[in-house]
């Protein structure tokens, strides 16, 4: 990070001290690399180690799983099955599919035209509102369970399922009215009065015009409440214990955990089949949802 | 000129059933799962309700009882403390850290950058979980280590004091988000300032001081704030924690008593659950659910107030 520069080879070589400036330029600049590399190294170990850990144990067998060893002696890959054959496990997945899909589904419907309106549209009380939607978005879900769960469970008996936690969501989310919005206040108005000289209605603009070009925000909001579903515990917690038909992947896992109280090797192994969709997921998807934490933090 | 207010008129009522129809999810959303739980949450402070017969006004008793004789609230809100001061310092100073780590890399940033991210997105219970074998005093890979090293082996997750810097290691390997958003904001800042510090002899640290910090400064209060809320809302990593960590889990029959081990782990959110749904004490449950409410809404007020961006709007 010198702002030398290097000798020109057409310089003189009886310039010595310009020659040794830019070899020592360049020697700090290599160190300076090492320096970096090196801390970046071993920032990546601490990243990585545990889900190696995590990996290798779950292939480990139940004897040696109960050992300090940190590598298998023999490699169980049917610890794999074993966990993916365990009664419920498919359950948990279906469960856990339906969950994310419906939720993520809705919740886009209902909060991208509440969005829209918040980010375009005048009206008194909208200042107000979006105050509502950041202290909804940071409330606790603990602070309302309780008349909640009353709700659902006495009013309109639909404890035991999953549909007191997906129905909320076709009347929008918080968090992804919040986001949506912050991206579509980047959109020109221009485009939305030329829409609107031609002709369109509100509705209209925000299908054919705002919609197209707010893809790269929408495709991070599904995404985060993709994976708001995929790995909610409370929820479930909540709602669906009382009915093992109904867990979730984040609910059972702990259940397995429970069944399964001395085999590390096998808990290790529905740990991995649980984290594996969410990083796939991830590497298809890596650029939206990297946009998508920006956009969380950058106005702020 | 009648007309022409007439045709103004019909307009704004069109435009006010335009918005009320836009509105219209988020309205009935508002009411029905914000407004009428919370206003239900305050009726029930001030009653006994175990759920099965009907409520009976109790006037403050729910209050006094959970401030005075339930034993799990200091300990929780302590806890909370404690977790304000070192896991979101210690989150927003690693986050930074390594997202300006990751802007100086030259060589493979990218494979870094999704190495740094990775752990952010690992389901919070399978996460927990991995730690809770990872740190396990017995067979876990971290104290295997650290006896071959022949350094101190703690009892991590199954000692009082080390399960809460347990769970800050745990928040920290989780840092994706942070990073990101530091790595976004540091990549915003004017290269001529650091050009111009530079000219003026300035050495990395003083250009970090100087040019650096103001720039970011929003970024970090923001992140500092959120991380405040985050906490108010730390729920599943104590749980399981201390569930998997004291052995009780599992099956719907057995009751965990959060906060494994001795009141160590506890969470506001987890007093909830614990009152709610384990003691069926609704009226105390409210009177937790009302304390973490206003704490939320005290520092979300102070988000909104500083960062302005939050409310900023296109005109």
């Amino acid at each position: 990070m010198s702002t030398l520069t290097e000798p020109r080879v057409e310089t003189p070589v009886s310039r010595p001290d310009i020659e040794k400036a830019g070899r020592e330029a360049r020697r700090t600049k290599f160190l300076h690399w090492v320096a970096v590399h090196s801390l970046a190294i071993a920032a990546a170990l601490f990243f990585v180690l545990p889900f190696v850990f995590v990996f290798l144990t779950a292939l480990m067998s139940d004897q040696q799983a109960l050992t300090r060893n940190l590598w298998p002696d023999s490699w169980h890959w049917e610890n794999l099955r074993t966990v993916w054959e365990t009664p419920g496990f498919l359950t948990w997945w279906k469960n856990t599919l339906m969950y994310a899909v419906l939720g993520t589904s809705l919740t886009l419907v209902s909060s991208l035209p509440v969005a829209y309106a918040l980010a375009r549209f005048k009206f008194r009380g909208r200042n107000f509102a979006m105050m509502l939607v950041i202290s909804t978005m940071m409330l606790p879900p603990q602070v309302v369970i309780v008349p909640m769960y009353l709700f659902w469970a006495k009013e309109l008996h639909l404890s035991g399922t999953l549909w007191p936690l997906i129905i909320p969501m076709a009347f929008t989310d918080a968090f992804s009215i919040f986001l949506l919005r912050q991206f579509l206040l980047t959109i020109p108005k221009e485009y939305v009065e030329a829409a609107k000289i031609d002709g369109c209605g509100d509705f209209k603009t925000l299908i054919r015009v705002v919609l197209p070009m707010a893809k790269p925000a929408i495709a991070a909001v599904a995404l985060f409440q993709f994976f708001y579903c995929w790995n909610d515990y409370f929820g479930p917690q909540i709602y669906a214990s009382e009915n093992p038909a109904a867990w979730t992947l984040s609910y059972g896992l702990e259940s397995f955990k429970g069944a399964h109280h001395t085999n590390w090797n096998l808990t290790m192994a529905a740990t991995v089949l649980v984290m594996a969709p969410v990083i796939i997921l991830f590497f298809f998807a890596q650029k939206a949802f990297i946009e998508g934490v920006t956009l969380t933090g950058v106005k702020g | 000129m009648a007309t022409v207010s007439l045709g103004l008129r019909q307009k704004r009522r069109k435009e006010r059933l335009r918005n009320l129809a836009f509105l219209s999810p988020w309205l009935i959303g508002v009411g029905v799962f914000f407004l009428y739980p919370l206003a239900s949450t305050v009726y029930f402070s001030f009653m006994k309700y175990d759920g099965f017969t009907p409520p009976v006004w109790t006037g403050l008793k729910n209050w006094a009882y959970v401030f005075n004789d339930y034993p799990m609230f200091w300990p929780a809100l302590r806890n909370t403390l404690w977790l304000v001061i070192v896991m979101v310092a210690l989150r927003v100073l690693f986050g930074l850290g390594i997202g300006l780590l990751i802007t100086k890399v030259k060589t493979g940033a990218g494979v870094f950058r999704t190495l740094f991210y990775l752990p952010y997105l690992a389901p919070p219970v399978a996460a927990t979980m991995a730690f809770a074998f990872l740190l396990n005093p017995g067979t876990g890979p971290v104290n295997s280590i650290l006896g071959k090293l022949g350094l101190p082996q703690p009892g991590w997750f199954n000692d009082p004091a080390w399960s809460k810097p347990a769970l800050t290691l745990l928040a920290i390997w989780g840092i994706g988000d942070l990073m990101v958003i530091f790595m976004a904001s540091l990549l915003d800042v004017p290269k001529e300032l650091y050009e111009a510090s530079e000219l003026d002899g300035a050495g990395a640290w003083k250009r970090f001081v100087h040019v650096t910090l103001p720039t970011i400064q929003p970024i970090v209060l923001f992140a500092v704030v959120t991380g405040v809320i985050q906490t108010m809302q730390y729920y599943t990593q104590p749980l399981i924690a201390g569930k998997v960590a004291s052995g009780v889990i599992g099956g719907s029959g057995q009751q965990f008593e959060p906060g494994y081990p001795d009141k160590s782990t506890l969470t506001l959110p987890q007093l909830v659950y614990n009152l709610g749904f384990q003691r069926f004490d609704t009226g105390g449950a409210s009177v937790v659910a009302l304390v973490l409410f206003v704490l939320a809404m005290i520092f979300t007020a102070f988000l909104m107030r500083r960062g302005s961006g939050f409310l900023a709007t296109d005109d």
